[in-house]
């Protein structure tokens, strides 16, 4: 029994709004505390409703930083970001994201499959155990990422690409409307891209919103609708056709 | 047989059995977090720095087990507090955290101990006295010891997740650093009942041995979490059978024993490969 009272953080499943795109960034700067100067600065941009943007840039451009901004991870220093017309953080439940691998530790005792369940736990809260629609939500999306076969493995045994998988089954499960992507096909092979091109294209069929970081646009195997290219904390966005 | 058997003729032995198995259960189930949270370091500084709430606990007549949680729930604060916002890069690493404050708690225990005039008063704290332990402290570990099941299994799924992932934790509003802070406060429940047991300077083994042990057998987590358990029960069941019939210190036997079943382990580990 999952319980309204009880969820993280007092955060409940609020409607967007729809006269608002997913995401609206107004003159975002951010910057870590030890630092004077700030990673980001002055980033402006909108994301329509089943729009999927690459971000890209290089080392240490911000890409990082502001994926996790938008996610609530980061306070910004000044500026707005609106998420279907709510407060970062206003709904946890509309917001996933894809960290990079070294965030995870890896040799915590946890199997596959219940790495995976942990992206319903937002939908269950305090107290409350996944229950059978969330086992099955869990279920396909290991199928689709073809993760069945490895599903009772340690996390820790896994490949790099089967790793990359299961973070972004987890992201997926979560059943967000928006999804922020962190290099996900950092260091994967050629299967795991024509994986993940698939899931991304069926989710952008199904209207979900995206941003997906990457070092070099031309490894996808889908199109993007824009291009957000982050240069020395600011921002440019560009028509696809242009960055290829 | 009867070699078994006797030790449990006596109503002290039976009292330090019940003892044994309520902390070993606490320790056991709650040392896998601490052992795959890398919190190991955290656990040994706890056990030492129940010592200036043992100290004024004695000088006062006050119970030690509440003198101890104290002391130790005053470290969890204070290691929390200084390493709270560590992993934004805005706090003291938790490693220098923990050892800032055990060794300044510590050193606290040692002057007021000093103070005091007596060690030999605090000897049985220091190395446990598990064989005269007294009816309040008997509760005391027998409640830690559920307290802590009861929290372990109503938010298993939040301690995990903080456990591997503490980015999504923060990011689905769990809060990573609540979750730290309350595994730091169990860690306090566990240590004070170990303290009893195998004394300040051993607790730390009933944290990190089953666990340790348990891990060898299995890689997920609630059979994990239950053959560490086993472990230490056939280490406090094992340590005091042998402290009995050999006259040894009932907490070393343990300790040792708990060891012993390390070996064990990690030697038919070896030999399967």
């Amino acid at each position: 029994m999952k319980l309204e009272w009880l969820a993280y953080g007092g955060r409940h499943l609020h409607a967007p709004d729809p006269t608002m795109p997913a995401l609206r960034v107004s003159e975002l700067a951010v910057g870590y505390a030890q630092a004077s100067e700030a990673v980001l600065s002055r980033v402006e941009f909108d994301l329509r409703v089943g729009a999927k943007l690459a971000l890209v840039g290089a080392n240490g451009s911000g890409k990082s930083t502001l994926l996790k901004t938008i996610a609530g991870l980061l306070k910004p220093r000044a500026g707005a970001i609106r998420v279907f017309g709510l407060a970062v953080g206003a709904c946890h439940h509309r917001t996933s994201y894809l960290p990079q691998r070294e965030e995870i530790n890896w040799s915590f005792p946890v199997a596959v499959e219940r790495f995976v369940l942990a992206g319903r736990f937002v939908h269950c809260g305090w107290l409350a155990r996944p229950d059978a629609n969330d086992h099955a939500v869990v279920e396909s999306t290991l199928a689709e990422l073809e993760l069945s076969a490895v599903r009772r493995t340690p996390i820790g045994e896994l490949s790099g690409g089967q790793k990359q998988r299961m973070l972004l089954a987890r992201a997926v499960a979560q059943g967000s409307d928006l999804l922020l992507l962190d290099e996900p096909l950092n260091a994967v092979d050629a299967s795991t891209r024509a994986i993940v091109a698939r899931l991304l294209a069926r989710l952008q069929r199904e209207g979900k919103s995206m941003i997906v970081s990457t070092h070099d646009v031309g490894m996808h195997d889908h199109p993007f609708d824009g291009v957000l290219a982050l240069e020395g904390g600011t921002l440019e966005v560009q028509p696809y056709a242009l960055a290829r | 047989m009867h070699w078994l058997v006797e030790p449990w003729s006596f109503q002290f032995m039976r009292d330090a059995l019940v003892a044994g198995l309520a902390a070993g259960m606490g320790c056991a189930a709650l040392g896998v977090f601490v052992v795959f949270r890398r919190m190991a370091f955290a656990g040994e500084a706890m056990s030492h720095t129940t010592l200036p709430g043992l100290v004024v606990a004695q000088w006062q007549g006050w119970s030690l087990s509440l003198g101890a949680l104290a002391s130790n729930l005053i470290t969890a604060l204070g290691i929390g507090l200084l390493s709270g916002r560590a992993s934004k890069g805005r706090g003291v690493r938790e490693d220098a955290a923990i050892g800032v404050v055990f060794t300044g708690m510590f050193a606290l225990g040692v002057m007021l101990t000093s103070l005091g005039g007596s060690w030999r008063d605090l000897s049985h704290l220091i190395l446990g006295n598990i064989l005269a332990v007294e009816p309040g402290s008997l509760w005391f570990m027998i409640g830690s010891a559920l307290a802590i099941l009861v929290v372990l299994a109503a938010l298993h799924k939040e301690l995990e997740l903080t456990s591997y992932d503490a980015t999504y934790a923060d990011l689905i509003g769990i809060g990573s650093g609540r979750a730290r802070l309350l595994v730091l406060a169990l860690v306090a429940f566990a240590v004070v009942s170990g303290v009893q047991v195998v004394g300040v300077v051993l607790t730390s083994a009933l944290l990190i041995s089953p666990p340790a042990t348990a891990a060898m057998f299995t890689r997920t987590l609630r059979p994990m979490m239950v053959l560490s358990v086993i472990v230490s029960w056939i280490a406090v069941v094992g340590g005091l059978t042998l402290a009995y019939h050999a006259d040894l210190p009932a907490g070393a036997a343990i300790v040792g024993c708990s060891a012993v079943t390390f070996a064990l382990a990690w030697a038919w580990r070896r030999m399967r490969g």
